[in-house]
């Protein structure tokens, strides 16, 4: 049933945050540090555990793939509701600064990505 | 018309689908019939969105009552959720041989973002400590200028220019990553991981991933969720010190 699938995402999710919020205590943040990325873990953890026991079956499967195919709307819908006018009418150093970091940002790629990759190309 | 009003008012969320189902739809049109795919039809339908939020003010067009399903479908709630779901297409094994370039990526993102943004705020006129610290950490992400203005106790109008950074931030990076993705080398899973944590702001990541390839999606997400946690963690301390100890 699609529902397990949702259930089993529902979880790991839920999981993953709690671990999030459990690392942000401890490092005295009142938030989550990483709980999406504990989440995802789990979810990949997961998969490949109930794959290799032939537990995953496809149905169950599409109730995590449906809101993986949600996600562009999400983010649309996300984007829809920002507070760009604020972003802009901040002034400029609000757009300076954020234009800048950005920029270099994207130049930094291709240098941290030259780490750990000797091993593909061999 | 009043009762249409009702319908949608308390259908938000509903509404909010079709919303967007139908911004995809144009946006997916425009794209193959006037652009011949030279712009994805993914990138048009985030500008379309971010043209959107014009028309409203802190929640962008959920301002408007017709519209404030769009918080709902666009909160972080179900944004988390879905990022979660794009893991069943994640290769692990892709993940861990980045693992050490996504976290020395990730460890730059934010140091770098930091240290930049507290030298352009600097230059632009700005000379106690308290501000340029949490400029600095606005130019991490938007969560995370707010996070280190309210521990350290900047005044209201710093803190707004710290999350406006942070937005700039976000829609700088949807809007360019499509466009440098190739320039930068960005389609691989390798590349995805540094690119997530270099730029630590998990919308813009998420929504500039979407644009380029959404098969990159999973491994940008997966390290940029930790950089809002390592830059709150960061900027109200040591580096708060750090600046403390050069220009306090």
């Amino acid at each position: 049933m699609k529902i397990y699938g949702v259930a089993l995402l529902a979880f790991c999710f839920l999981t993953g945050k709690f671990i999030g919020n459990l690392l942000g205590a401890a490092i005295g943040i009142s938030g989550d540090v990483g709980g999406v990325g504990f989440g995802m873990l789990l979810l990949i953890l997961g998969n490949m555990y109930l794959k290799r026991k032939g537990l995953l079956e496809p149905p169950t499967e599409k109730g995590i793939l449906f809101w993986s195919s949600m996600y562009i709307p999400v983010v649309v819908a996300m984007s829809a509701t920002q507070n760009v006018k604020a972003a802009i009418s901040e002034g400029p150093i609000a757009i300076i600064v954020g234009v800048i970091v950005t920029i270099t940002g994207f130049f930094l790629v291709p240098l941290i990505s030259k780490i750990g990759r000797k091993k593909q190309n061999d | 018309m009043e009762i249409i009003e009702k319908l949608v008012d308390k259908n938000g969320l509903i509404f909010a689908f079709l919303v967007v189902g139908l911004i995809m739809w144009a946006s997916y049109w425009v794209s193959k019939n006037i652009l011949r795919k030279k712009i994805p039809g993914v990138a048009i339908a985030i500008i379309v969105g971010l043209m959107l939020a014009f028309f409203g003010d802190k929640k962008g067009i959920a301002d408007i009552s017709l519209f404030s399903g769009m918080a709902l479908l666009g909160g972080s709630m179900l944004r988390d959720f879905t990022v979660v779901s794009t893991a069943m297409g994640a290769d692990l094994n892709k993940i861990k041989q980045a693992g050490l370039a996504g976290t020395v990526g990730l460890f730059v993102g934010v140091i770098f973002s930091f240290f930049l943004g507290v030298i352009l705020a600097s230059i632009l006129g700005y000379t106690d400590v308290v501000s340029l610290t949490t400029i600095g950490a606005g130019a991490c992400t938007y969560i995370v200028g707010p996070v280190t203005g309210s521990a350290l106790g900047a005044s209201s109008d710093i803190i707004a220019i710290s999350i406006a950074t942070g937005v700039v931030k976000v829609i700088v990076t949807t809007i360019g990553t499509p466009i440098i993705a190739k320039k930068i080398g960005l389609d691989n899973p390798h590349s995805a991981v540094v690119f997530g944590g270099l730029m630590g702001t998990t919308s813009g990541v998420a929504a500039g991933l979407a644009a380029t390839d959404p098969k990159l999606v999973p491994y940008g997400a997966l390290t940029a969720t930790f950089s809002t946690g390592l830059g709150c963690l960061l900027c109200p301390s040591i580096f708060y010190f750090l600046l403390n100890a050069v220009f306090g």
